[in-house]
């Protein structure tokens, strides 16, 4: 019995531990982003400068920042027996030999390491800069990418939402000819490669001034996609008919019935389609890069954070912040709804 | 999702609408309305086009400062430079593979990694050995909803040659600075370089695979273990079949995907195919061709290339379906 459970731990330390050593690796580039986007412009350039933000230690010393670099005890006047390492500051620079002073030992005062400061290593102090944010909050007017992404994403959900489960209503709860063949197009068209249909639609809204403007990005989702509509029609047909039927006995209208009988049964698959369709619309960029590249002002947090690589190619640490602006509004959003986030999936992915 | 294309379906006759009764035909009527945004939509923003890039393709059409070159039809002569672009057959001078074989050979890399790694990530999430597997699930589906621009970002610092985590861990593991690779800008490394970018999309998949394990009765396993069944021949005789329809809707949904690849190498290489034009995805091509140069005609040639390419794979791959993939219920759809 002992040995059978000690051989259940073991097999769970194992399997959890490698699962924990995986995801640490996976998430690393999270913690790459938030340290790198707290590092002064400094930093960055330093060889061999911690991966954590910091700055060279410096001590105040009768009124003055003072450098602080690693000093090998031994070779200081006065302390030869002592082998460790200290952080000294560096009064009087030498070619052979330099003057140092002992910011934890202010009373000894003075004195003379026989060291190539040069040569020497530099402490680092834990230091985070918040500049990067600032800059980039203002040189991409964040609070403007910001309401153009959120209205971009309410947009288009509403319409995903009204269009999807109209649709869905009339795959699932009629019976009609031809219906199944319908349904098989609308699900065949995720097969559909996007420029066949991207390439004229292009040019007509081109055509009629539309390029540059919301207007196609927004209006095609009034009309209903495969992935919302099979998710909602999935779920309408889990819901029994006896309560359809016993509501149009007593009278109500086709639209009546989804309104009031299918529709607050269905909250999970809503709420589903609408935290994956803001954070789809969130992250979209090939759409509003193409119909959007023209104007500036109406662009959405991916768009402009794409430019930053041309602009900021050098400079990591701001390339950094503003990815960490434009991916912080859909991890909260996930942290918030995540398992509307998982039930949609699995609805999707794995129903018939 | 799958299930419903290879159920059948009869195209009605007129005979069926005549003979309908009232009721039906009031039922019908109402159906179609509730279905009429889809059915106009699919005409307006998927038919129509469909149509229209096959005529443009036979036409000589271009944007100029935002205005549109007349049209002039030219027969088949966009196919014939299509026939004989070296940029998609064989890369012409910069002397590396056409576009059509980079899109198939970095398929050959991200492919694999796309089924394993999610189903690998399933069966580690599904063991009973692990503890709080919620909380795994969720972290490890986390980056799937990272913006996609911001995720390339991370991990192109990671893999920065000089500062990046990666090659400071290998050299931190003893690989000597000279042999760590570099990346993005190595026409070695830069397939990897986006496989290892794509792993964070993995989550998808995965909770699809895992809600698949967590169907699969338990009833079967032990049935399994009674015949003396090892772990091996149970995941290959139970495990598999039972979770084959979630396996090759993901490997449909990553073709697909696939032949569509170009966001990656537009962002992390600048669309500039390098380096030595070996991220001159299809249609990264394409979407020069019909963006950067608004050569709409030529540019819907070569997007019907890739729907033909691409309806072609996918009837293959429901054609082999039925000789690997068990749907229960219906015996071997």
């Amino acid at each position: 019995m002992n040995t059978v459970k000690l051989r259940t731990t073991w097999a769970i330390v194992t399997i959890t531990g490698l699962t924990i050593i995986l995801l640490v690796m996976f998430l690393s580039p999270f913690a790459f982003m938030v340290f790198t986007s707290l590092k002064t412009p400094e930093q960055i350039t330093i060889l061999g400068a911690p991966i954590w933000p910091a700055k060279p230690a410096t001590y105040e010393y009768n009124g003055k920042e003072i450098e602080a670099f690693t000093v090998p005890m031994n070779t200081c006047a006065g302390s030869e027996s002592d082998t460790s390492n200290k952080s000294l500051i560096l009064i009087k620079k030498g070619l052979k030999e330099s003057t140092f002073a002992d910011p934890s030992d202010p009373d000894r005062g003075e004195f003379v390491c026989t060291v190539a400061w040069r040569s020497l290593d530099r402490p680092w102090q834990f230091a985070p800069t918040w500049a990067n944010y600032k800059e980039v909050w203002n040189t991409i007017n964040y609070p403007r990418l910001l309401w153009n992404t959120t209205f971009y994403a309410i947009a288009t959900t509403i319409g995903v939402l009204i269009s999807c489960t109209l649709v869905a209503y009339g795959f699932s709860r009629f019976d009609f000819p031809g219906r199944d063949f319908l349904f098989i197009v609308l699900i065949s068209t995720i097969f559909l490669p996007a420029f066949v249909t991207v390439i004229p639609t292009y040019t007509f809204f081109q055509k009629i001034g539309w390029v540059g403007t919301w207007l196609p990005l927004i209006v095609p989702t009034f009309f209903a996609n495969a992935f919302d509509t099979f998710l909602l029609r999935q779920y309408f047909m889990t819901i029994p008919r006896d309560m359809d039927e016993a509501a149009m006995i007593d009278g109500a209208s086709r639209f009546r019935v989804l309104w009031s009988v299918l529709l607050p049964q269905s909250y999970p698959a809503l709420l589903a389609i609408v935290v994956f369709h803001i954070v789809y619309a969130w992250n979209d960029f090939f759409g509003p890069l193409i119909y959007l590249s023209t104007n500036r002002d109406a662009w959405p947090i991916s768009v402009a954070l794409q430019t930053f690589n041309g602009i900021y190619g050098q400079k990591p640490q701001l390339i950094q912040a503003g990815a960490l602006m434009a991916l912080i509004a859909p991890l909260i959003l996930f942290v918030l709804a995540q398992r509307f986030f998982v039930r949609g999936i699995v609805i999707t992915g794995v129903e018939k | 999702m799958f299930e419903e294309l290879n159920r059948g379906f009869q195209l009605p006759t007129l005979k069926t609408f005549r003979n309908m009764s009232p009721l039906k035909r009031r039922e019908m009527r109402d159906g179609l309305l509730f279905i009429s945004p889809w059915l106009f939509g699919f005409l307006v923003f998927t038919l129509l086009p469909i149509i229209a890039s096959l005529i443009f393709s036979f036409m000589d059409l271009k944007i100029t400062d935002g205005i549109l070159s007349t049209p002039d039809f030219v027969g088949l002569k966009n196919y014939q430079q299509m026939l004989n672009d070296p940029q998609i057959w064989t890369g012409g001078e910069s002397g590396t593979a056409g576009s059509l074989w980079i899109t198939i050979k970095f398929g050959l890399i991200s492919l694999p990694v796309g089924i394993f790694v999610p189903l690998i990530l399933a069966l580690l999430m599904n063991s009973p050995n692990l503890k709080g597997s919620m909380f795994f699930r969720s972290a490890f589906y986390m980056p799937y909803i990272i913006p996609f621009v911001a995720a390339v970002f991370l991990w192109g610092g990671m893999l920065n040659p000089e500062t990046g985590w990666i090659n400071r861990a290998l050299m931190a593991m003893g690989v000597p600075r000279a042999m760590v690779p570099n990346w993005a800008n190595d026409v070695n490394w830069v397939y990897p370089t986006y496989v290892i970018m794509g792993i964070w999309g993995v989550g998808n998949a995965m909770l699809i695979m895992l809600a698949g394990l967590q169907g699969v009765p338990t009833s079967l396993y032990d049935a399994a273990k009674v015949d003396g069944a090892n772990a091996w021949q149970s995941f290959r005789n139970v495990t598999f079949p039972m979770i084959s329809p979630v396996i090759f809707y993901n490997l449909v949904l990553s073709v697909v995907f696939l032949f569509q690849y170009f966001l990656v190498p537009l962002v992390v290489n600048n669309g500039t195919g390098r380096p030595g034009g070996a991220t001159m995805f299809y249609n990264l091509y394409l979407y020069k061709t019909f963006f950067t140069f608004q050569n709409m005609s030529y540019g819907s040639a070569l997007a019907w290339l890739l729907f033909v390419l691409i309806l072609i794979v996918t009837v293959f791959m429901f054609g082999t379906a039925r000789y690997w993939v068990y749907y229960a219920g219906e015996g071997r759809a």
